[in-house]
């Protein structure tokens, strides 16, 4: 069994689970206000992701974890390449994190605007450069003979943008559409609404990215040369038409799970575009890092191919337990209990 | 400066920043959960404003512990990008598992902590914050595990011009990183119970809400001071441990310069900034240093005169943090165990100036938690791997001064800000007191 393969499609997974659960706490980090009409409406749109924002980022502690632990040479590589996006990317996770906490803790309708407002722009910047940071890997990065050779500026490239736009599009139906059955009343007809009305943006910026992409990268080289892939961007494609069929017949809660899904079928086709390649290159495919030239030991894949094996259907467990057990969302009873939201 | 100098300087900053928010976790959980656990397993209703009220204050600092740990997670890759593919193989694994058993569980089941109240049992909401504090101890234990690895590299070999993993059990059990586990732990524990005394003495002196306060304090001064003993106990064996691993170390924090057997122990001294040896010299105590370093009065101790200039560790700050944070801890054990004794008898009342005393005294562990992790880790350079690489092998080549200048500015400068807010919250919270 090749170790570092299998790797690769942890690798893929959890990235593929930080995004469709993260996303929607980005998408009302930034996007919920759109929805709620009162202070009262955005203390429970803020307050729904109270519970599970912290355990949704620890995907993202974790992809980086298993990053250095499995590819150590792209953990290097992706960091230290992309270094002022990354920390653009931190700087925004840092301050996200800050301002949900933050928020309800003093009460003072300045203070709770103010934070409002960081998670706001917070939140939507590192949506976007999470996007901007895919876009340039499905390009490609400018890895040469002498290493790495781009600039921040050419990280920039409007494909690159246009990834990054598309992440804010799926993240501001994912988040509209988890207010749609979370939020106050008042709140979840209007983002219910406005879920409605961003499907087509995202329909419409999800044709651009895979027309653009057959210009633009190689993404599409191994689908062509194994057909059988072809049914990740087909599922894709159904999860997200799925998503908007289920939101006009009123059900959000189930079209939030379909978009979940669909979030998390777009980031796998990603990287089945990419593979082998973690990193691939735009100077030569002889240039990129691999599965094949950048991951870690065999005993030490294998020691952590055990070790995800049992700890992560764990952790889905109690996750999954928690989701449950707040499946009712909180009402402003509970909300004053917590002392703090 | 240098690129490597700026992201020594960054790591330095980014990590002491998070070490100000993260220990006080390491004990307030435990804490919280006994709270919580004499109301919901006890029956005690007198305990429950008690819990809701330190919980509160676990989660405001929480959030900084949190936030600011994201940067540690990335730095690696980040600025020192040739120490991640030099070791990654190895060193990548703990903090994998970091996330992975610690990180989850912690960050979730908080979260049932926080809005749980009306949704599980009393007792399954009592078990919510014994899983936090048992996810945050575990999460200092994998990131000591990598540490200690760093200070003492264990089971690997250099193959394809790396280190790889041979064996992990070697890396499980190193003693190195059970050391620094349980004394930093123990350490966060001292913090965290030091942070209990000062703010119930604040309300003590004010005679606000005192029956509940008292309870916290004296919860507060037996943990401190079994813990402060644990401390004192396990910073001994440390110190045994640094003399056989890295002598260099132990020779910079006594300021000892020749090798020796029998060496004293000199309690003042002042090492030169930049030359051999030291200003002066005074309080010997004989036999001292053999004692400390390998309890055994006839041990010969290495001098730094013996260790070559470019392997040695900058001297005069290892030296005098370590006895700052020695002389601290001593005092702890007597600061708690007064307290614990005023408590037994019910006269904390009758000593308004301690208690004044207790309420400064909570910045006094973090600043001994942060002189000991100055004395591990400027006590370990020039090495970043012990031994193994250069701290100066490690830093990313690609960086540029403008990058790196400009994320420490970012750093120093919203840390800054966030840390004031912080604290301001925590001591908001704290002067609130309890809900009725
Ligand atoms: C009471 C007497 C104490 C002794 C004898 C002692 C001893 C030591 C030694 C020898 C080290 C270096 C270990 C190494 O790098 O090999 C160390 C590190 C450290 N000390 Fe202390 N210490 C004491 C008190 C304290 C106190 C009061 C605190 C904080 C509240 C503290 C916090 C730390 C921390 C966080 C480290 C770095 C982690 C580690 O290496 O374990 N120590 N201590």
């Amino acid at each position: 069994m090749d170790y570092a393969k299998l790797w690769f499609v942890f690798w893929a997974v959890l990235w593929a689970g930080y995004f469709a659960l993260d996303g929607f706490d980005l998408g009302v980090g930034f996007s919920g206000w759109l929805a709620a009409d009162s202070d009262e409406e955005r203390r429970g749109v803020f307050a729904s992701v109270g519970p599970f924002w912290d355990g949704n980022e620890v995907w993202l502690l974790t992809a980086g974890g298993a990053t250095f632990a499995a590819f150590p040479v792209v953990y290097a590589g992706m960091f230290s390449w992309l270094y002022p996006a990354l920390f653009l990317i931190l700087f925004s996770l840092i301050f996200r994190g800050v301002a949900l906490e933050f928020r309800g803790k003093v009460q003072d309708a300045a203070w709770r605007i103010a934070w409002e407002r960081t998670a706001c722009v917070s939140s939507f910047l590192a949506a976007l450069l999470f996007g901007v940071a895919f876009g340039n890997i499905f390009r490609g990065l400018e890895i040469g003979p002498a290493g790495y050779a781009g600039t921040f500026l050419g990280l920039l490239n409007p494909y690159a943008l246009s990834t990054g736009l598309l992440f804010c599009a799926f993240f501001l139906f994912h988040g509209q559409l988890w207010l749609a059955f979370k939020a106050p009343a008042g709140a979840a007809v209007r983002a219910a609404r406005l879920a409605g009305g961003a499907w087509y943006v995202l329909a419409a910026l999800t044709a651009a990215f895979l027309a653009w992409s057959w210009f633009a990268t190689g993404l599409y080289g191994n689908f062509l040369a194994r057909k059988w892939l072809i049914s990740l961007p087909a599922l894709f494609a159904a999860a997200l038409v799925l998503s908007k069929v289920l939101l006009s017949r009123g059900l959000p809660g189930k079209a939030f799970l379909a978009s979940m899904a669909a979030i998390a079928l777009f980031t796998l086709t990603g990287f089945a575009g990419i593979y082998p390649a973690l990193l691939p290159s735009r100077l030569g495919p002889e240039f990129a890092l691999t599965v094949y030239n950048s991951s870690s030991s065999p005993y030490t894949l294998r020691l952590m191919t055990a070790v995800t094996l049992v700890m992560l259907p764990v952790v889905i467990g109690y996750q999954a337990w928690v989701y449950r057990l707040f499946r009712a969302p909180l009402g402003a009873e509970e909300l004053k209990k917590s002392g703090l939201y | 400066m240098d690129t490597l100098a700026l992201s020594r300087l960054q790591f330095a900053v980014t990590a002491m920043f998070h070490f100000l928010f993260v220990p006080l976790t390491l004990g307030l959980g435990w804490l919280t959960a006994w709270f919580e656990s004499r109301y919901a397993f006890g029956g005690d209703e007198k305990y429950l404003p008690i819990a809701r009220f330190w919980g509160k204050l676990f989660l405001i600092n929480f959030a900084l512990g949190v936030t600011t740990g994201i940067t540690m997670e990335f730095q690696f890759g980040m600025n020192w990008a040739e120490y991640a593919k030099y070791v990654g193989d190895i060193f990548g694994a703990p903090l994998a598992i970091e996330a992975l058993a610690a990180f989850f569980l912690e960050s979730t089941f908080i979260g049932v902590w926080v809005f749980g109240w009306d949704r599980i049992s009393k007792k399954a909401h009592a078990g919510a914050m014994w899983v936090v504090a048992f996810a945050t101890n575990m999460s200092a234990l994998w990131i000591l595990l990598a540490n200690g690895w760093m200070q003492r590299p264990v089971g690997y070999i250099l193959r394809n011009g790396r280190a790889e993993m041979v064996d992990f059990l070697a890396l499980l059990t190193n003693p190195y990183g059970w050391l620094e586990f349980f004394h930093t732990v123990f350490a966060g524990w001292v913090i965290a119970g030091f942070f209990v005394m000062g703010v119930s003495a604040w309300h003590l002196l004010r005679r606000n809400q005192e029956e509940a306060f008292k309870k916290s304090f004296g919860a507060g001064a037996v943990f401190a001071l079994a813990s402060s003993l644990l401390l004192a106990w396990v910073g001994d064996l440390s110190g045994v441990n640094a003399a056989k691993n890295q002598p260099a170390k132990l020779a910079a924090m006594e300021a000892h310069w020749v090798t020796q057997k029998s060496a004293p122990m000199t309690l003042l001294a002042l090492p030169r900034l930049n030359g051999e040896g030291n200003y002066f010299e005074a309080l010997k105590v004989p036999y001292g240093l053999s004692l400390l370093a390998f309890h055994s009065p006839s041990a010969e101790v290495t001098g730094l005169n013996d260790i070559a200039p470019q392997d040695r560790p900058p001297v005069l700050p290892v030296f005098l943090s370590f006895r700052a944070m020695v002389a601290l801890g001593g005092l702890f054990i007597l600061l708690s165990a007064a307290g614990a004794w005023l408590w037994r008898k019910d006269r904390l009342a009758e000593f308004p100036l301690y208690l004044k005393l207790m309420v400064f005294a909570i910045p006094l562990p973090y600043i001994a938690i942060q002189l000991g992790w100055l004395v591990t880790e400027l006590g370990r350079q020039p090495w970043a791997v012990y031994g193994l690489m250069r701290t100066a092998e490690g830093v990313s080549r690609t960086l540029t001064l403008r990058q790196v200048w400009s994320s420490l500015g970012g750093f120093v400068l919203f840390y800054s800000a966030l840390g004031v807010v912080d604290v301001w919250l925590l001591a908001k919270y704290a002067r609130k007191g309890m809900e009725a």
